[in-house]
């Protein structure tokens, strides 16, 4: 694994520094290309207005809220149950990640912790959730380059996650299993050994995808060396996930903050990269899947028996008070600021997405690159874009 | 419960005191002094701290360059009005409901109807810090865009959603909504069209499961 | 020639119609075959699916089907289009095919056009797709196919030059650029001595058979060199315009050029429609039983889906090169190693 050196570093740097900001008025000539929003490569309804100089980038801004759908605003109307089956949707392939945060924020403004079997089944399903988000990732960053095989090899393996989630929750995208105190429900029998069969598979999984897409010459060609981010721009820009820790970064919220998760009752290492290119991204992901495996498989075996709801009231109030938590969501850093009045629903819920931040860097960084490197950037940075408009 | 606001600490009776937030805020305090107006610590959880608006940049300089808050988590601003329309669930044949309309801000309080939020993380030290100020009545205050880049995006939003204006920041215009939109989605004066447009139904009768009794004690 | 196999006279505008029908059969048929048994079904067991099952036994009518919704379907073009050039541009790029398939031998009277200067014909005629593809893309009027099309310019273009130099090796070694010889010099030849199954160049001319096949997956822009299409980032580079039947004229082409190169492949270094192990001696094409014009095509068939399959596993295989990457690749690698070839041969050729 050759790693992009100082010196490349600093003249991207450099120049990247040296025209700081391009007046839109003053552009006379080149290409204007649209990307999107209708267009096979933005993962949804994301429009790039790119500005080009016959193959080359001279500008591109990313034009968002395509899939506005005002969450905050409809957040102020709904009861706390409510919320919860609303912010499902808003990164739709790792859903039952969305509503964790949100669940925790509620949970420490009421003073309650749920029990620990369900603490350690929502940390199970979290996990899922990631491998499903990300395994789907792998396969469709094949696409994205040209490779049309992996993106089947992924939805057929990410099947049987979905199917785990199914069984367990009820519905294959959007759980809306987690209640305020607990879960809905406690796990079906068998659900245990289904698991750890479909996490062997999934190993597997990932082995043939390094085999196929990783391995090849012609996608390390396509992303070695592709859009850099240094350390210091992806943490002023709040780069989160696996974006940061591919630029060196070692930052996991699973580890660093204390939660009340199942995270530190198994045994699991976070994984960075030094390089912060495309593949450097790409590379940090799949090993990410992997050790998710791994947590859900030592999760399996160390389940707690008891219950899974702690005592609530039917009706709940959340007293009053504010509480922010987030957590290492599949795309990134997610958290919900929850301000509470006392009522049914929240007063102001603020939700910081992951893919938001993700993107604002977009135009800093594809200033230069060529047409076909702007899908390799993208599909590297990965964005849902419920997660960037909610 | 806890507390709305206070200066210092304030601690629920078992936990100790969090000397890393504490540590946090003297050091902020030693370098803004008394541009820091409130804090509010639960030890071994969060800390927020309101300044003045006037050095809300200053703030973020410190954080960034003193305190090695490097990494930028969002900005936002809310907005403390209660709504007149409550929670949308009135029946529009029924009289119009008496509703408390005082703004209370939450914690370390304040005085202005919009607080800006945001919030600092430090990779190394893996804690963060919220921060909150007044916006005055000229709804603007300064940009955090020449000290964290990625606040560009942030303030875009917040201008379209609460109609606060940032001094310094140099491409003010809509993230989401159409060139041609009118008003600020997210204050509370601003109905929420959905219910304006169809009316609550009402609550719904909700039969207990089968199984379980319908009192106010939720099972397993 | 029909008529001698026939023993029936037939009246010459009688042979001209019988030729017309044999060359567009043997230009949709290669187009077909590759279509349903690569596309639909290969395809679709190397990404653990079925394919089209529901059309016909197995998706066996799929290919029906799939003529049928193309042609029903509504011919728009777009407003500010060039007519003209929009609507004669897929002729053109079905056209080279055409040109290409009469030069290829099929039996030993079983061919269109005995060139003399077989091989120069079929490499200079396969450019006439490039004008086509230009034509194309600038006609749509439209940002996506002009880029599709000037990348496909360049692309194809630079991919001409390792094709002509991988050819050249055989062209060496078997002393004419005549197809009908180059068949009969494979069969006739021996490989130290044993004569089972002829001389066919690819063993001598392995590096020129690689080259070739790398430049033909270029020249007909499938993956790893299909940045003019480019899927997912110009939707369908210089065929996003086109809908009804002049798509269906492109998709023809498409696999239809990629059947015609094979057949060219087969004829040029697996010994054409020649069998192994065969009865009767090989010293001139007189020689050869007039039974091989019925059986001949089936070989060429055969060996053309061979071929054929080696280009399509590696579409499905292998993401795209970028379009620098792709010229590198051209001038740096691929041109080198086939003069490298050239050199070879040629002194090889003199010492043995």
């Amino acid at each position: 694994m050759t790693m992009i050196d100082e010196r490349r570093q600093l003249s991207y740097i450099a120049a990247q520094a040296a025209d700081a900001r391009v007046n839109v008025e003053l552009e006379t000539e080149g290409m204007t290309l649209n990307i999107g929003p209708q267009h096979p490569a933005t993962h949804g309804t994301l429009r790039i207005i790119a500005r080009l100089d016959g193959e080359q980038v001279v500008w591109a801004e990313p034009s968002a809220g395509y899939m506005h759908r005002g969450y905050e605003k409809l957040t102020e109307v709904r009861s706390f149950p409510q919320v919860t089956a609303l912010i499902n949707r808003i990164d739709w392939l790792g859903s039952f990640a969305n509503e964790v945060p949100f669940i925790l924020a509620a949970e420490r403004l009421m003073e309650i912790e749920a029990p620990p079997r369900a603490q350690h089944i929502r940390t199970i399903l979290f996990e899922l959730s990631r491998i499903a988000n990300v395994g789907l990732f792998l396969g469709d960053l094949g696409v994205q380059l040209g490779a049309i095989t992996p993106v089947f090899l992924a939805f057929r393996d990410r099947e049987y996650v979905l199917n785990l989630i199914e069984a367990a929750t009820g519905g294959r995208f959007h759980p809306n299993f987690d209640r305020i105190g607990g879960l809905k429900d406690d796990l079906p029998k068998g659900w245990l050994d289904d698991t750890r069969a479909a996490m062997v598979k999934l190993r597997r999984f990932c082995d043939e995808i390094e085999d196929l897409l990783f391995g090849n010459e012609i996608f390390q060609s396509r992303t070695r060396g592709i859009g850099i981010i240094p350390k210091e721009i992806a943490l002023q820009y709040g780069l989160s996930g696996a974006n940061l820790r591919a630029s060196g970064v070692d930052w996991d919220l699973r580890r660093d903050q204390t939660l009340p998760m199942a995270w530190n009752k198994a045994d699991w290492k976070v994984w960075t990269h030094p390089d912060g290119d495309c593949f450097a991204r790409c590379w940090v992901r799949l090993q990410e899947v992997r050790e998710s495996t791994k947590i859900v498989e030592q999760l399996c075996d160390t389940i707690p028996s008891g219950p899974v709801m702690a005592k609530v009231p039917r009706i709940i109030k959340v007293p009053e008070g504010e509480a922010w938590v987030s957590t290492e969501n599949p795309l990134g850093e997610m958290g919900y600021y929850v301000v509470s009045k006392g009522d049914t629903g929240p007063f102001r819920v603020k939700i910081r997405s992951a893919s938001f931040n993700n993107i604002s860097i977009t135009p800093w960084l594809l200033k230069g690159v060529l047409v076909p490197d702007i899908i390799t950037i993208l599909a590297s940075l990965y964005f849902i874009l419920g997660d960037i408009d909610r | 419960m806890s507390p709305l606001s206070s200066t210092g600490e304030t601690a629920t009776a078992e936990l100790g005191s969090d000397h890393l937030r504490e540590a946090l805020v003297d050091r902020l305090r030693a370098s803004i002094g008394d541009a820091l107006e409130a804090s509010h610590l639960v030890p071994g959880s969060d800390v927020w701290v309101r300044v003045r608006p006037d050095a809300w940049r200053t703030t973020a300089m410190v954080l960034r360059n003193e305190l090695d808050m490097d990494y930028f988590c969002y900005l936002s601003a809310i907005d403390w009005m209660p709504s007149p329309y409550g929670r949308g669930e009135d029946d529009p044949s029924a009289e119009p409901v008496e509703r408390d309309d005082s703004i209370r801000q939450g914690y370390t309080g304040g005085s202005s109807r919009f607080q800006m939020l945001a919030r600092l993380v430090s990779s190394t030290q893996h804690v963060g810090i919220n921060l909150k100020a007044d916006v005055p009545d000229s709804l603007s205050i300064e940009s955090w865009v020449p000290v964290y880049a990625g606040a560009n995006w942030h303030e875009r939003e917040t201008w379209e959603m609460f109609g606060i204006t940032f001094a310094g920041h140099p491409d003010l215009r809509h993230m989401y909504l159409p060139s041609e939109f009118e008003g600020f989605p997210l204050r509370k004066d601003f109905p929420l069209l959905a219910r304006m447009v169809k009316p609550w139904p009402g609550i719904v009768d909700v039969e207990p499961m089968p199984g379980v009794a319908s009192d106010d004690e939720g099972g397993e | 020639m029909i008529g001698s196999l026939l023993s029936v006279d037939i009246p010459y505008w009688g042979q001209s119609l019988l030729r017309a029908l044999g060359g567009a059969v043997a230009v949709l048929l290669p187009a077909g075959t590759i279509v349903y048994v690569f596309l639909f079904k290969m395809m679709s067991f190397m990404q653990s699916r079925l394919g089209p099952m529901e059309a016909g036994p197995f998706g066996s009518l799929q290919l029906v089907a799939e003529v049928g919704k193309w042609l029903q379907k509504e011919d728009l073009h777009p407003e500010r289009a060039d007519r003209f050039l929009f609507k004669s541009a897929p002729l053109v790029v079905l056209l080279s095919t055409f040109f290409l398939v009469v030069a290829v031998p099929f039996g030993p009277d079983a061919i269109f056009t005995d060139f003399e200067n077989g091989v120069l014909y079929v490499l200079a005629v396969s450019s006439i797709s490039v004008i086509g593809i230009l034509m194309a893309g600038w006609a749509s009027a439209n940002k996506y196919s002009l880029l599709g099309g000037l990348r496909a310019a360049g692309q194809l273009i630079a991919y001409e030059l390792p094709m002509v130099l991988a050819v050249i090796g055989v062209v060496i070694q078997a002393g004419t650029m005549n197809l009908q010889s180059i068949v009969v010099e494979q069969n006739r030849g021996e490989i130290f001595g044993w004569s089972g199954i002829g001389n066919p160049y690819i063993l001598t001319q392995f590096v020129g058979f690689l080259v070739f096949m790398i430049a033909v997956q270029a020249e007909l822009t499938q993956a790893p060199f299909d940045m003019p299409i480019a899927e997912s980032e110009l939707v369908a580079g210089y065929m996003t315009e086109y809908s009804g039947f002049r798509f269906l004229i492109f998709f023809i082409a498409e696999f239809a050029t990629a059947g015609v190169f094979s057949l060219i492949a087969s004829t040029m270094f697996l010994g054409g429609w020649g069998l192994p192990w065969s009865w009767f001696d090989w010293n001139s094409l007189d020689d050869v039983h007039s039974v091989m014009n019925i059986v001949g095509p089936l070989i060429m068939v055969t060996k053309m889906m061979l071929v054929a399959f080696l280009i399509m596993w590696a579409r499905f295989s292998y993401p795209r090169f970028r379009e620098d990457q792709l010229q590198k690749f051209a001038w740096k690698v691929l041109i080198p190693v086939a003069l490298l070839n050239i050199a070879v041969t040629s002194i090889l050729k003199v010492a043995f």
